[in-house]
Formats: C-alpha cells, sequence, structure tokens
C-alpha cells in the first residue's frame, strides 16, 4: 500500500509497475536509451537483468530494435526523456512502430516542462501533438502515480503501438489503488454543472484545486481526467457540451495540437459550446522551476479560476 | 539448407532478374538497379540458406531477411513470389492500388515480409533486435539483412552496429550492396563510405569481403564462412556489386536507379537475361 500523503512522480509509478509486469510475462522489455535512472527503470535493471536493453544514446536504434523485438513477440518499453522518445525518435515510431502497428511502448519521464532546470532542450511541449498525428499510435498521460501504475499495466496488456508519458516530479496522489482506468476511457474526478475542467498528468490536481476555490464561489465545475488524448473519449467531451457546455482545458503542453485541440477538434465539429485552452503558450521554456515555468504560461490554480468566472 | 547446385541458384538469380524487369515495366515505376545488384545474396538467401516456410510465413522459427534497402523489393518479392508465398501473378500488380506488393515492403500488407522498410537507415536495428530476440528465448534462427552502400551514410545503421556488437549477435549477417552508386551519383560524389567493410569491422563485426557480390559461388563460399563462424561477432558481407547487373543498358548506371523500362528497353533486357541462363 502507498501512503497516500506521500508526494510521488508518475515516473516512479511506471518503475513500480514495469517491474512487477515484467515478474510476470518474460516478453515484457525495456529497451533504455541511457537514461533508465532518471526514467526510473533502475529496479527492472538490477531485478530482471535478462529483459532490460541498453542500446546506449541512440534512441533511434532503440526504437528499431523495440520494433524488430516486437517483431518477435516481445513487448518492449522504450524507455527516454519525452523530448527524445517523441522527437529524436519520431520517423522510427512512424515507419517502424505505427506503420507495422508493431507492439511497442514508448514510456518517456520528464513530460511537460517538469526538466524544469534543463532548460528548453529538455522540456517536450509538442511532444504529445506530434505523435498523436501519426496513425495507430495511443497517446497517455497519467495524473499521479497509482493512474500511471494502472495505465502502464493496461498499456502492457492492450496490442498496439503506445507512447506512454510520465513526469519528473513528485506530485500529491489523487486516487488510491481501488481505482480503475481504462485507456481511450475519461475518468471522472468529480461531477458539476457550471463549468467542465479537462484536464491530465500534473495539471489534473491543479484543476481540483481550483474546483475547490470555485465551489467556494458558487461554481459548481466538474473535473475530467482526460489521460488518453489518443483516441480521445469524444462521448465524455460531447457530454460536457451537451450538459455545461462551457469547457476548460488545462495541460502541461503546448496549446497547439495536445489536449486542448484534441477537445476542440470535438466542440468545433459539433457547432456549439466554448473551450478556453490553458496551457503552454506556443513558447519556449528556460531554466527556471517548474511552478515557475508553468506560471509563466499561465497554467495556475488562479488562472483556472479565473478563466471560469470569465468564460 | 537446402541442397541446391551453384549452377541452379544462377539460373534462379536470371529468372528473378527477369521478374524484377518484368515488375517495373508493368508498373511503369520503381527501382531496377539495385534490385539487380542485390540478385544474388536474396537468391542464396532464400533458394539455399534460410529456413523459412511460405506456407507458414510467420513461423516462429524462421529465419528473418530485413531489406533495409527497401526500394529494391522487386527482387525480394520475385523471390518471395516464386517461392509460392502468394500466387505469381501477382507479381503483375507491384504498386498499384490494393496490391500487397507496396512501393516499399509492408510486413502488415506482403506475407514473407519480416519488417515494413523503405525510409532507409532503419532496417539494420529492426534486424538487430530480431537477433537479440533470437538470443534472449535461445533460438537458432539466422537473422539476414541487405543494407546499400548509399543507405549506410545513414547514422543509425552505426548506432544498430553498435548494438549489435555489444549484444554479440553472430546471428545476424548483413550484407552490404556496395554498387558505389545512389541517387545524385557516384558514392564518391555524393558522400564518400571509404571502406564500409572496414568500418563495421571497427565496430566489432567480422569483414568478409565478396570480391564479385554478383559471382554466386563467392556468394555461397562467403555465406559457408559466415555461418561456419560462431565467435559472437556479426557479420558483415561486403559484396562488390555492379548496379543494374545482367541488363547492359543499366549496368553502373545512375539513372537506372528508379525509373522503368519502355516497351523496346523491356525486350532487350529480357533478350540478354535470356541468353545467360546456363543449359
Amino acid at each position: 500500500m502507498s501512503d497516500m500523503m506521500k508526494n510521488i512522480a508518475t515516473r516512479d509509478g511506471f518503475g513500480d509497475e514495469i517491474v512487477a509486469l515484467g515478474k510476470e510475462n518474460k516478453n515484457i522489455l525495456v529497451v533504455d536509451c541511457d537514461i533508465g535512472k532518471s526514467c526510473k527503470s533502475t529496479k527492472f535493471i538490477h531485478e530482471l537483468p535478462d529483459q532490460h536493453i541498453n542500446v546506449g544514446i541512440a534512441e533511434q536504434n532503440g526504437a528499431g530494435v523495440a520494433a524488430g523485438l516486437a517483431t518477435c513477440g516481445k513487448i518492449p518499453f522504450v524507455v527516454t526523456y519525452a523530448a527524445f522518445g517523441s522527437m529524436r525518435m519520431c520517423e522510427m515510431i512512424r515507419q517502424e512502430i505505427c506503420y507495422t502497428n508493431l507492439n511497442v511502448k514508448i514510456a518517456c519521464s520528464h513530460g511537460g516542462v517538469t526538466p524544469a532546470n534543463d532548460g528548453a532542450s529538455h522540456q517536450a511541449i509538442e511532444d504529445m501533438g506530434i505523435l498523436r498525428t501519426i496513425p495507430k499510435m495511443s497517446v497517455i498521460m497519467p495524473a499521479d502515480y497509482n493512474s500511471a501504475r494502472k495505465l502502464v499495466r493496461a498499456a502492457a496488456e492492450t496490442y498496439g503501438p503506445m507512447y506512454l508519458r510520465f513526469t519528473r516530479d513528485a506530485i500529491p496522489q489523487i486516487y488510491d489503488e481501488s481505482v480503475e482506468f481504462t485507456i481511450g476511457k475519461a475518468h471522472l474526478v468529480q461531477d458539476g454543472k457550471d463549468v467542465a475542467i479537462i484536464a491530465n498528468g500534473d495539471t489534473v490536481r491543479l484543476a481540483i484545486e481550483a474546483a475547490k476555490e470555485l465551489a467556494a464561489k458558487g461554481v459548481s465545475a466538474k473535473v475530467l481526467d482526460m489521460h488518453t488524448i489518443k483516441p480521445l473519449d469524444v462521448e465524455a467531451v460531447a457530454d460536457c457540451v451537451n450538459n455545461i457546455g462551457k469547457i476548460i482545458t488545462v495541460e502541461d503542453h503546448n496549446i497547439l495540437n495536445g489536449l486542448g485541440s484534441a477537445v476542440c477538434e470535438v466542440v468545433a465539429e459539433m457547432g456549439k459550446g466554448k473551450v478556453k485552452r490553458i496551457g503552454i503558450q506556443d513558447q519556449f521554456g528556460e531554466s527556471a522551476p517548474y511552478e515557475r515555468l508553468l506560471a509563466k504560461n499561465g497554467v495556475t490554480v488562479e488562472n483556472i479560476v479565473k478563466t471560469a468566472l470569465e468564460l | 539448407m537446402k541442397d541446391v547446385s551453384i549452377k541452379e541458384l544462377k539460373n534462379i538469380a536470371t529468372d528473378l532478374r527477369m521478374k524484377v524487369v518484368d515488375m517495373v515495366w508493368k508498373a511503369q515505376s520503381g527501382h531496377p538497379g539495385g534490385s539487380l545488384s542485390a540478385a544474388e545474396f536474396v537468391t542464396a538467401c532464400y533458394f539455399k540458406y534460410m529456413n523459412v516456410d511460405p506456407k507458414n510465413p510467420n513461423w516462429a522459427d524462421r529465419d528473418r531477411f530485413v531489406l533495409s534497402k527497401g526500394h529494391v523489393c522487386p527482387i525480394q518479392y520475385a523471390a518471395l513470389g516464386t517461392l509460392g508465398y502468394f500466387p505469381i501473378e501477382t507479381l503483375d500488380t507491384l504498386r498499384k492500388e490494393g496490391s500487397p506488393l507496396q512501393g516499399h515492403p509492408s510486413m502488415v500488407k506482403c506475407p514473407g515480409i519480416d519488417i515494413s522498410t523503405g525510409s532507409l537507415g532503419q532496417g539494420l536495428a529492426c534486424a538487430v533486435g530480431m537477433a537479440l530476440a533470437g538470443k534472449m528465448d535461445k533460438k537458432d534462427y539466422m537473422v539476414y539483412c541487405a543494407v546499400g552502400d548509399g543507405e549506410a551514410q545513414e547514422g543509425e545503421i552505426w548506432e544498430a552496429a553498435n548494438t549489435a556488437h555489444k549484444y554479440g549477435l553472430d546471428n545476424l549477417v548483413v550484407f552490404v550492396d556496395w554498387n558505389n552508386l545512389q541517387i545524385d551519383g557516384t558514392c564518391d560524389e555524393v558522400m564518400p563510405n571509404g571502406d564500409l567493410g572496414k568500418k563495421f569491422e571497427a565496430f566489432g563485426w567480422e569483414n568478409i569481403v565478396v570480391e564479385d557480390g554478383n559471382d554466386m559461388e563467392q556468394m555461397c563460399a562467403a555465406m559457408d564462412k559466415a555461418l561456419a563462424s560462431k565467435n559472437g561477432k556479426p557479420k558483415c558481407l561486403y559484396c562488390k556489386t555492379v548496379k543494374g547487373k545482367g541488363v547492359s543498358y543499366m549496368e553502373n548506371s545512375c539513372a537506372w536507379h528508379g525509373i522503368a523500362p519502355n516497351d523496346a528497353e523491356r525486350e532487350q533486357a529480357i533478350n540478354e537475361l535470356k541468353a545467360q541462363i546456363i543449359a
């Protein structure tokens, strides 16, 4: 049992669950690209060395090797930072993993601006958008430790190419171990009738805090954890449009082509409803504390509340 | 390994060359030059050395063939069709809408294709993954991979070469199709490769030079040597070949990298190839 009061990163959820999965199924492999320590595959390396491959600082090759392994029935999780697992590996993912529809999981830590002090080179604000454009690919970002564990397990048990995005920083836990998650199905955190806040990843906790503040002001906010942006839970978005009509999206990703864009696509095609997107404002980051980088882009509880009141 | 004579293999290679010419002619599109230079190692693999079952293309213990230089797929399709992976008439549908024979090989559309390729530089890493899976599962299948000399300009080839060495993949054999031609000119003009065999050797591979990669006897001798050598090293067969081999006007011509013959050119090519059949 994890201590629900303890802050813990989603990357740790991956690191713990992949060991459990690897012990159950010897075909589950980790393909590291030299940053296993940061991405939390260290336990896997120690406990399951025969199921671990390290290709070194060679991400493109890592994607290709994983594809080859998958043709032989293996379920490789390629582990690196989100910036490299999406962009350095992009064409290999398209050609050898998605076009081939192979059972490869790209499992990346340091999504969004969490690699804060490392600066813009390591911050991944484009990754989910790029990967959701590729046919066959699923794109997933869990909101806390336990949901990360559940979604890693679901990814291992569901055939197909997937991109899983974790983050670096220890964050508060939202869900206890009994909560179940299904890839492609939004998780209702709390219901509400005046505004819907759709968030993913670390920003779900911001949405929950904003909803509390809104409640104190007499505004009832629904909070959806949209952990999967592809395949998007269109029904859940349509439900927000039909029953509430006002939606705010929150993400640690460029407002272009991430969760906000995916939600807008549904809303635009429905021809009704209003959406405001909160996220990285199409600009590169810099070396700075994580919370400061989010604040500079308006990804704050305060701004979610303000936007909700103005909508 | 199948019991087949050098003479038979030579005739099969010539037959596959004729099929390549006809496929590309019918499609009026495709890559004849590199297909013809690759005919000997493709023939040797599929008709002598590889342990495969055309009726069970996904058999887990089969030997694998990765055509990293995927644009020369007509020669592989000709081999697969001849072996019965699909009806031979399918060869007529190359590059046509709805055909399993895509312009570049697709494993989801065509039986016998072990991995999709076409974007250069990527196949070797996949072959390394297959060979690694074989080692992990203690299976004795071999993985063959064809890399173009121009293709070796892609950096991922060398990342994969490192990995193959690290994991001691002596179940992996790479053919470097050393025809010294790429789209914009000779490799020496576009981007000099130097000695690719020595480069693989420097990456910890065993380098086996095939002085004439279009000579079936030399090719089979090199294959025998590669397969006998279980020394923990992946093998590079550095094959000196002639792009367009077997069709006089295509030989050593950049222009025939990716164009189709017209009717008269096709007829001349077929006649020249027919004359190469050994009675």
